[in-house]
């Protein structure tokens, strides 16, 4: 059944033409690509050795018993019911396989801890539901969350197949980079609730809590792409908000970063030119729908009693600077968007809302003025 | 098979000085048989509710892709199903065994307390019923998952504070529950029956007992924190105010670790009844069964943090719960060597409670494998909140406590109704059962290690296949339960319409007092004390 | 016999619920608990919530110790937070003033808590400090803008191996908790 069931996976793939197949699925933990990673896999078979061994010992025994003394193949029962040297025996034998296993889990405990000499910092923020990274040394900052073609899909009877979309709910509109053979640090906080940043090829997740840091290290050897997920519970969307970490060799890795930097300028660039507002409400219609539908639904109805409505909400159909404010700065359960929309997507999803999802105001805003509210904010790098 | 008084007889006469006619005696009833009837009742009712909510996860996750509910609800799902089959289903069941078990097995009339007991009970149902309302309030039940985690369970609507008295409620119902348990094993105990002559079923709930008064006054103390940062300013788990959320992650896990040991010591304690009656010899080692118990509910207040290894502790604060945490597995060891020791040269027969004492200790153990695996917390870092944990507990609930509770249905019905329950079909149960049980759970062992976290709604598409299996256990397992139901309304009617014997199961009396009574026990179970105290047990 | 049970239960009820009442007085006593522990251990990163008194330490010029300087904003805190420095690389003993720019982007006055949190939190009880805008809230009028010195000194008793200390503000915007107040 399972080898069907690939068969098929794999000829819808190529029947769109997609390219590569999914990630194998595995029985086993992950080796991971990391030292750490490794020698956590090292512990973990090491623990599952013991207790299969133990298991056969113990399942054993009984099922012989189960076979033999039993009544209808006329086993007397004998009547004993202690025996002091085995049960000290069997008090005895566990105490010292613990300890076996205790000494090799306290070093990878001690390894793991080990923040300090790090090469480079990335400050990770979770958020109801992306994750913002930001790297201490260079100053780039980004959000991440969930891809396009994933966040389609995962609505409510969608009715288009997972399978039709590589890496469905791994995949991210940016990912985070990092350089291969560098210990890198990461400082986790939250920006509202509790999350949980887990890379299984890392070998380790962490929580990310609202008001206080946790670190964690890592080291990659290989070039290539890891993903994973949120795992601690954050609410509607926890199964939404991905992670995926490429690490590159350090020339690419520098070359990404000039990259990242051309593209803020470029971005500021596109910010200053005359926006038509057609061409900001189609815009704006992607950009709601990557960072708005998730609450305020697809077709602006929000959800009673948690999430209002955007359709003749009466900040959207008010004045455009109030709703401009309260999107810049969020309010509540709303997330401030000053700083995680560049001032086109801003301006363009505040149009969008004003003259779209069964309103229609009329009026526009530029993403120049809101470039002038943003700047007020050094916080607010372009995420472009 | 046992003995069993073949001969037909349907006239269902009730007891010289039996209890009020009609539906008011089940409101009013002191009587510890009834309550305990009602106690089952309920638990085998909310069993089915939590069950139809496990039915709409499996449902969901049943396929990559959202295809039913929307994620907010299926977390109210998650969250409820945990509620209500700990808080409804498991806890109550095991209070209703007590009920009914308690006072026959120590030769006393009737319980302590006996109107406390109706009291705790209606109290029960009050808080599940505030609990299963919040479901139709505004923002949805609770969706943060049972461990109820400020500062997201602070984002719950309407529902919070209704939530919260419901735990109130259960809590003082529990509270009440123990505090009668306890005084009836300290002061109603017949002549001669001294502690350590008592059967294991009524030694575990003692230490159960304790447990439940050590811990669900914390409980209810964390979850008024909550209460008052939400609606009096108070900041115990907000970080603006000078609070910390992972505060609430100790208290709750202080509560939390002892919390499922009293769903499984009891277990401990009907599995140590029934394996020694079918294997026909003592029970191996009871006084060392004793201080294991004892032992495991002392370690569970000192292991709590293993629940929160990645919350960024200190090492030394690591290192120190994840040694606590390994030493669990020695008296838990002595516990399944000590039922394979009972099982060993004994004369074993497999009838249907055998049959799930059995699985209960194979399965188990496979639960308390992955529990030691776990307790290695660099491991941790990898496993925990994906399946695999969810795998691991549920081992330890399912077929565990759960396989328990049916073994004792099936053990006890006999004695409670004077009817045999249909062996056939009771087979047929456990086979569908114990198959299916692991159909459902030993694939989430895989999706948890090839990195599935727990708590979503949907998947990446390389997790369908075990999803897909998983589901269809669950599916399997969720309908064969529909034959304990029948089993049971069948045997109240009449089951197979042999008239049982007093003792039911082949020499059952030398092991504990309640097979010397007759089938069903008069409605005050021992008027006069009694004279000869079972010590095959131990 | 039977007078006598029902005295003894009455006696044994009566111990247990104050055993009750005393496991939810310990719930409570818990928080303070932690607290301390907090302190003692670095448990968390918490670090002390007032000011210490300036003492002078033997400075340990061979030793340096880099101190990053990291700000956030909770959801929804309308305000510009910043160090003026990310790093500073310091010796043992020594006091150290580091500024940090917070503004009010609101139209309103605004009262908003900044809360500490170090890393690795062992180190908390080595990390000192004199002067701080976190020890309480503060009052922002509408679009004020405010630099704010944080003076601290770490301890040269701070075991080798560190070598790199994280210091992190979150400001929370508390003002309609402070106004009902």
């Amino acid at each position: 059944m399972k080898k069907t069931k690939q068969l098929f996976a794999g000829l819808i793939l190529m029947a769109f033409g997609l390219g590569t197949a999914q990630a194998e699925y595995t029985l086993n933990l992950m080796k991971g690509v990391t030292k750490v990673s490794n020698d956590i896999y090292d512990l973990h078979m090491l623990i599952l050795w013991v207790c299969v061994f133990i298991g056969i010992g113990v399942f054993g025994t009984m099922f012989y018993s189960i076979y033999h003394h039993r009544k209808s193949k006329g086993h007397q029962a004998a009547q004993f019911h202690e025996n002091t040297t085995v049960e000290i025996i069997w008090t005895i034998i566990p105490t010292l396989i613990l300890i076996g296993m205790a000494i090799p889990a306290t070093k990878a405990m001690v390894e793991l801890d080990d923040v300090q000499e790090s090469e480079m910092s990335i400050k990770v923020t979770g958020h109801q539901w992306k994750w913002e990274y930001e790297y201490l040394d260079n100053g780039l900052h980004f959000f991440s969350s969930l891809d396009e073609a994933s966040n389609k899909v995962r609505q409510v009877g969608s009715g288009i197949d997972p399978r039709s979309v590589p890496h469905y709910l791994l995949n991210v509109d940016k990912p985070l980079v990092i350089p291969t053979k560098k210990k890198i640090r990461f400082v986790f906080t939250a920006a509202d609730v509790i999350h949980s940043w887990w890379v299984p090829d890392l070998g380790w997740k962490k929580d990310t809590i609202p008001g206080f840091i946790n670190e964690s290290w890592t080291s990659v050897d290989e070039p290539g792409t890891y993903r994973g997920q949120c795992t601690e519970l954050c609410g509607k969307d926890h199964a939404f908000m991905p992670i995926v970490v490429i690490a590159m060799n350090e020339p690419d890795y520098n070359a990404w970063v000039e990259k990242q930097k051309a593209a803020i300028a470029a971005e500021a660039g596109s910010a200053s030119k005359q926006w038509a507002t057609e061409e900001l409400v189609a815009k704006g219609k992607t950009v709601y729908e990557a960072n708005c539908s998730s609450c305020h639904m697809a077709d602006g109805a929000g959800l009673a009693g948690t999430f209002p409505a955007i359709k003749a909400s009466p900040v959207v159909i008010g004045d455009i600077n109030a709703q401009v404010k309260l999107m810049l700065n969020g309010k509540g359960m709303m997330p401030a968007f000053g700083k995680m929309l560049s001032a086109v997507d801003f301006a363009a999803v505040v149009t969008y809302t004003r003259n779209g999802l069964g309103n229609s105001v009329g009026d526009s805003i530029q993403p120049s003025a809101i470039q002038t509210l943003q700047s007020a904010t050094p916080a607010a790098d372009k995420n472009e | 098979m046992s003995a069993v008084v073949a001969e037909h007889d349907d006239h269902h006469d009730h007891h010289d000085h039996g209890p009020a006619k009609g539906l008011l005696r089940w409101i009013i009833t002191t009587n510890h048989k009834d309550i305990g009837t009602l106690y089952l009742l309920f638990a085998l009712a909310m069993f089915f509710v939590g069950g139809a909510m496990a039915m709409v996860i499996r449902a969901e996750l049943f396929e990559p892709g959202m295809q039913f509910v929307n994620p907010q609800f299926f977390n109210s799902m998650t969250t409820m199903h945990a509620l209500v089959m700990v808080f409804g289903a498991v806890m109550p069941a095991f209070v209703g065994l007590a009920n009914w078990m308690i006072p026959m097995m120590i030769g006393a009339p009737d319980m302590a307390l006996p109107r406390m007991n109706n009291m705790s009970f209606w109290m029960l149902v009050a808080g599940v019923l505030l609990l299963a309302s919040t479901l139709f309030m505004e923002g949805g039940a609770p969706a943060s998952g049972w461990t109820l985690y400020p500062p997201l369970v602070l984002q719950t609507g309407k529902a919070l504070p209704f939530a919260i008295f419901s735990v109130h409620l259960l809590g003082i119902s529990s509270i009440m529950g123990a505090i009668n348990i306890i005084a009836t094993i300290f002061n109603m105990r017949a002549p001669g029956m001294t502690l350590m002559k008592m059967p294991m079923f009524v030694w575990t709930w003692l230490i159960t007992a304790f447990l439940l008064i050590a811990i669900m006054p914390v409980f209810a103390g964390a979850v008024t924190m909550l209460l008052t940062d939400r609606f009096f300013d108070t900041s115990f788990f907000d970080a603006a105010g000078g609070g910390d959320p992972v505060l609430y992650q100790h208290i709750f896990w202080f509560f939390g670790h002892p919390e499922v040991y009293v769903m499984i010591l009891p277990t401990f304690g009907v599995a140590s009844t029934i394996i020694p009656v079918f294997a026909r010899k003592p029970l191996f080692g009871y006084s060392s069964m004793v201080y294991a118990t004892a032992a495991i509910a002392f370690l569970s207040f000192i292991v709590w943090a293993h629940h929160m290894f990645t919350v960024g502790m200190p090492i030394a604060g690591e290192l120190y719960f994840m040694y606590a945490t390994m030493l669990i597995a020695i008296p838990t060891g002595v516990k399944v060597f000590n039922w394979t020791a009972t099982m060993w040269k004994g004369s074993m027969t497999f009838e249907t409670p055998m049959l799930f004492s059995i699985a209960f200790v194979v399965l188990f153990t496979m639960g308390g494998f992955t529990g030691l695996m776990m307790s290695v917390a660099p491991v941790d870092f990898q496993y925990h909140d994906t399946y695999f944990i969810v795998a691991h507990f549920h081992y330890t609930l399912v077929p565990a406590s759960v396989f328990i509770l049916m073994a004792a249905g099936y053990f006890w019905l006999p004695k409670w109704t004077g009817h045999m329950y249909d062996e056939r079909i009771g087979r047929l149960h456990f086979w569908l059962s114990v198959i299916s049980v692991n159909v459902l759970f030993f694939p989430q062992h895989f999706l948890g290690l090839a990195g599935m976290p727990r708590r979503i709604p949907d998947y990446a598409v390389q997790f369908a296949d075990w999803n897909m299996i998983s589901s269809i256990g669950g599916f399997i397992f969720g309908v064969s339960q529909l034959l304990f139901l029948y089993i049971v309304i069948d045997t109240i009617k009449g089951g197979t319409g042999e008239k049982v014997t007093a003792e039911v199961w082949e020499e059952a009396a030398k092991h504990s007092l309640e097979w010397t009574l007759p089938s069903p026990p008069p409605y005050h179970s021992f008027t006069t004390p009694p004279t000869v105290i079972p010590t095959e047990h131990i | 016999m039977k007078e006598g049970v029902t005295q003894k239960n009455a006696k044994l009820v009566r111990i247990l619920v104050f055993v009750v009442l005393g496991m939810f007085g310990f719930g409570y006593a818990l928080v303070p608990l932690y607290d301390v522990l907090c302190e003692v251990t670095g448990l968390n990163g918490k670090v002390e919530s007032s000011a210490i008194k300036e003492v002078s330490y033997e400075v340990d010029k061979n030793r340096e110790i880099t101190v990053e300087f990291m700000t956030s904003l909770n959801e929804a805190t309308p305000m510009v937070f910043r160090s003026e420095i990310n790093k500073l690389k310091v010796h043992p003993g020594e006091y150290y003033t580091v500024n940090f720019y917070a503004e009010n982007k609101t139209d309103k006055v605004m009262v908003a808590r900044a809360i500490p949190s170090i890393s690795p939190g062992a180190v908390a009880e080595f990390f000192k400090k004199t002067e701080c805008f976190c020890f309480s809230e503060q009052t922002f009028k509408a679009r004020e803008g405010r630099t704010m010195p944080v003076r601290f000194v770490v301890n040269p008793e701070l075991p080798e191996k560190y070598k790199t200390i994280t210091l992190a503000y979150t400001f929370f915007d508390n003002t309609e908790t402070s106004v009902k107040k």
